[in-house]
């Protein structure tokens, strides 16, 4: 063995990342005459030190997931989908049609039925630039770009002219039946005496969240469809050559991650808001590409990449709140995360692989 | 430009300096990471001479020459140019040293002019014109001096590979080069270009140039070079003058073992027709007609070579053969035709019909660098139902099983199913192409250049399982630029030229000569014409 320990690659490299990347934060709040110590404290007794923070963070972090995945789908197929936002937003819109459309006995039956919707409208809107790419080349990262503000403004339109509710003033569907309700992290954990605060948005969507990791898992490393996608991915030259058609991966792989994308609306529509509000989608979209950087594409990585997330949103928002720290330094924060986990990650590496490199020498000698 | 390349240009001109070796290296090394791509490598080349040095993909060639032209730095050890030390951090620094470098694969600007593209780089002022000029000029003094003729107002892109070489070489020159590297300069060019290429380097050579030729070929060391120095795995084996030395004892120096140079065969013994072409032809994506009505056969128990030189049609012959391309004609498979275009026509459907194929790019085509081995060994294959688990899963337990089996079988080292296609060797990784095609037991197998890039040790491998599948009774269509391997592994040899064939021969009953001339599109009379069109 004379390369890094996987270990190394997956653990400690992004560690080190995220490390850096506080001690960098903590520089920019010492900066501007405030305790690093004092803020840091302060995000994780917000984000994890309270049954209300871990729902918070968990509600985030389960928005990341979805978006993350689905971002990683179309990454294994080298495809760059930065449409998440707006196939998201069109998700909240199918799932909204789904709990509207009837008033839903019980909400085991309205989430399937809301999941097919969100996934349908969500797959639906990344379906176009799929197969504009496949069959017109035209270019995935411009198309699901533009789709991001064609999906903003068409949700703009319906919330204000078809879905908003008469003779109110605010631009919002109607509230979903009582039947749509997804029972949130209180009502689950209550019977095994685990009490979460009973407005804390965590819902049975985060479950949804984590079959869906394992299924990806599955899907990428387990089913000939997934091997394809990989295939298509690594070499487009050497799938054609294998009989593999380009147009039909890149079809599917889009199909999923827009699907992925869309069941997003679960979580913040159905299990959260119990309408359609606009900005439902509030960038986690975007957060998803990071999301997806730094977990590697991998499900485990995802995972853990969303809870990371999950906690600078939640405890990014308390700092504001208790710490006075501006809003804009919480996103400075992210941006710097962001930044040392995907852009500055050959940073970390190579330093460490030439370290494995000589202990390893040492030990042959 | 230092200081020490300014001294080393005056030695050239001082006549006390010509004793010392043009090039000198002193004990140099280079790692990249954990791997030692330069062991501690000392060489002098005398002062007007040819010196060659040969070694195996991956031995450490390229890299030595890649820190004498200042793209790497060495980890240790010193250079010195006519006597006096230099260090070369970049090429505007080897240039000035009088180091001239021809790559492998050109770096000429495609839509200059010839005149354009040698003093790119090299202007002498804000204005083109007095430099054009005097470049005309100086072109016109070297083509005469050396046989280095090219048309100096024809765009790059109309002229051949041959002449773009000459292109490059006249760039150095250009910029006054003595010293001339060329990396695996033959490899793109016909035995007839080769040898005009040999009479210019001993042109070259006659007036004082020093040159460097990079190559695994080992005949054109024993033809041209004066002294040879053999490369293996990062280490310099041997120096020795060149006609004390034969082919065999630099094969074994190279692999480090005895090697068979030629390969032991039965004579064929040819049944039915297999596959049966008519009429083929191919329209690449920008319209040309890269197949211009290609007929051929290839039976049961036979290798049917094709040779030409790279880029004549072969390529597109076996792509549209394994379904990568579409094309027009007919092509009977076991007397039944296959779909050339439609749909359906693609590497899958071609497989289900008993044509296994070796694509001529092991790196873009044949195998996914990061996959690992076992992923690789169904790769196109995929969707057969035993590498299944069920109706959704594969069942990659069972496929790494007969992963292992196979590497074993084709002695693929190291035999490990999980490791990366990409930490293979050359030889290596096409051995795990040629393990999942034959493996198939197919009735055609398609093979594209089975050696290109592959140490001698492997080529006597691979040569030995295709023809041990040509005994099993299966047609075999075997396309290669190496003129020795169409020679001494085919049955029958086609001649391909600008998309068509040229002629048909007998390797007992022809030489390289006269492939050469076919290959170049010099059709003698003897031809016989119902083949040539």
């Amino acid at each position: 063995m004379n390369k890094m320990p996987k270990w190394a690659d997956a653990v400690l490299i992004p560690l080190i990342s995220i490390l850096l990347a506080f001690f960098f934060s903590g520089l920019v709040i010492w900066a501007i005459g405030k305790d690093p110590v004092v803020a840091i404290k302060t995000m994780v007794q917000g984000a994890f030190g309270s049954t209300s923070g871990i729902s918070y963070t968990l509600y985030y972090a389960t928005n990341f997931i979805f978006t993350g995945l689905a971002v990683a789908v179309a990454y294994h197929a080298r495809l760059f989908n930065i449409g998440g936002e707006g196939q998201a937003m069109l998700g909240g819109l199918g799932v909204t049609l789904v709990c509207l459309a009837i008033p839903w006995p019980h909400w085991t039956l309205a989430l399937p039925a809301a999941m097919i919707g969100g996934a349908l409208f969500g797959a639906g809107w990344a379906f176009i630039p799929a197969w504009l790419q496949a069959k017109r080349g035209s270019h995935i990262v411009i198309t699901t770009i533009m789709f991001n503000y064609i999906g903003a403004a068409l949700l703009g339109y319906l919330l204000t002219k078809v879905l908003k509710v008469k003779g109110s003033m605010l631009t919002e569907s109607a509230r979903f039946p009582e039947g749509a309700h997804l029972p949130n992290f209180s009502e689950i954990f209550a019977p095994i005496g685990i009490n979460f605060s009973p407005n804390a948005p965590a819902n049975m969507a985060f479950f949804v969240a984590l079959l869906c990791t394992f299924a990806f898992w599955i899907l990428i490393w387990k089913t000939r469809l997934g091997y394809e996608i990989r295939a298509y991915g690594q070499s487009e030259t050497a799938a054609k050559y294998a009989g593999i058609a380009p147009a039909r991966i890149v079809i599917i792989a889009m199909l999923i991650s827009g699907a992925l994308a869309g069941l997003m609306a679960i979580n913040n529509v159905m299990g959260e808001a119990e309408r359609l509000i606009d900005n439902a989608v509030e960038g986690a979209g975007f957060i998803g590409i990071a999301v997806a950087l730094m977990g590697r594409n991998h499900p485990i990585g995802i995972l853990l990449a969303s809870i990371l997330f999950g906690f600078l949103y939640q405890g990014g928002a308390e700092l504001s709140f208790w710490e006075s720290i501006p809003r804009e330094l919480v996103v400075v924060i992210q941006a710097l995360v962001i930044m040392f986990t995907g852009a500055l990650d050959n940073m970390v590496r190579m330093p460490l692989e030439k370290l494995f490199v000589a202990l390893n020498r040492k030990k042959e000698a | 430009m230092s200081v020490q390349t300014d001294t080393g240009r005056q030695a050239t001109a001082a006549p006390t300096a010509s004793a010392a070796p043009a090039i000198e290296l002193r004990g140099i090394s280079k790692a990249f990471g954990p791997v030692q791509a330069n062991k501690d490598i000392s060489i002098s080349v005398a002062k007007g001479s040819i010196h060659g040095i040969i070694g195996e993909n991956g031995a450490g060639k390229s890299t030595l020459m890649s820190i004498l032209y200042g793209f790497y730095k060495a980890d240790a050890g010193h250079i010195l140019i006519n006597g006096q030390e230099v260090h070369i951090a970049d090429s505007q620094e080897a240039i000035s040293a009088g180091i001239g470098m021809v790559f492998q694969h050109f770096k000429l600007v495609e839509n200059f002019t010839v005149l354009e593209n040698v003093i790119l780089g090299a202007e002498d002022g804000g204005l083109l014109k007095p430099s054009l000029a005097k470049a005309r000029k100086l072109l016109k003094q070297l083509s005469d001096e050396y046989e280095l003729s090219v048309d100096p107002d024809a765009l790059i892109e109309d002229l051949s590979v041959g002449h773009q070489q000459r292109v490059e070489i006249l760039k150095a020159l250009y910029r006054q080069a003595d010293i001339l590297i060329l990396d695996e300069p033959t490899g793109v060019l016909t035995p007839a270009e080769a040898d005009h290429l040999f009479r210019i380097l001993k042109g070259l050579k006659e007036q004082g140039k020093t040159i460097i030729l990079i190559t695994h070929k080992l005949r054109e060391i024993m033809e041209i070079t004066d002294t040879v120095s053999v490369m293996r795995r990062g280490e310099m084996t041997a120096t020795v003058k060149t006609h004390e030395t034969s082919p065999e004892q630099l094969a074994e120096l190279m692999v480090g073992r005895k090697v068979l140079l030629r390969v032991d065969k039965k004579p064929a013994t040819p049944g039915k027709p297999v596959v049966e072409v008519e009429n083929l032809r191919v329209i690449d994506e920008q319209g040309v007609e890269r197949l211009k009505g290609i007929s051929l056969e290839v039976r049961e128990g036979e290798i049917l070579g094709i040779c030409g030189v790279a880029g004549n049609g072969q390529t597109e012959l076996l792509e549209v053969l394994g379904g990568y391309v579409n094309g027009t004609g007919t092509v009977r498979m076991n007397g039944e035709e296959i779909d050339l275009s439609g749909k359906h026509s693609n590497g899958q459907t071609r497989r289900a019909r008993g044509i296994a194929h070796v694509p001529e790019d092991r790196h873009d085509e044949g195998l996914i660098l990061e996959f690992q081995a076992w992923e690789n060994m169904v790769f196109g294959y995929h969707h057969a139902p035993e590498y299944q688990k069920n109706a959704l899963l594969m069942d990659n337990a069972g496929i790494k099983a007969m992963t292992q089996a196979s590497m074993d079988k084709f002695d693929v080292r190291p035999p490990n199913p999980k490791l990366e296609a990409k930490s293979f060797s050359g030889g290596n990784q096409q051995k795990i192409v040629l393990a999942r095609e034959i493996e198939r037991n197919p009735d055609l197998l398609l093979v594209g250049q089975p050696t290109r890039g592959v140490d001698i040790g492997a080529i006597e491998f691979i040569h030995q399982q295709i023809v041990a599948l040509r005994d099993e009774g299966k047609a075999i269509l075997l396309v290669s630029v190496e003129l020795d391997e169409i020679l001494s592994l085919s049955d029958r040899i086609v001649v391909m030229f600008d998309g068509q064939i040229m002629g048909e021969r007998l390797p007992a009953e022809t030489n390289e000569g006269e492939l050469g001339l076919m290959m170049a599109g010099i059709t003698d009379t003897n031809t016989n014409g119902e083949k040539a069109q």
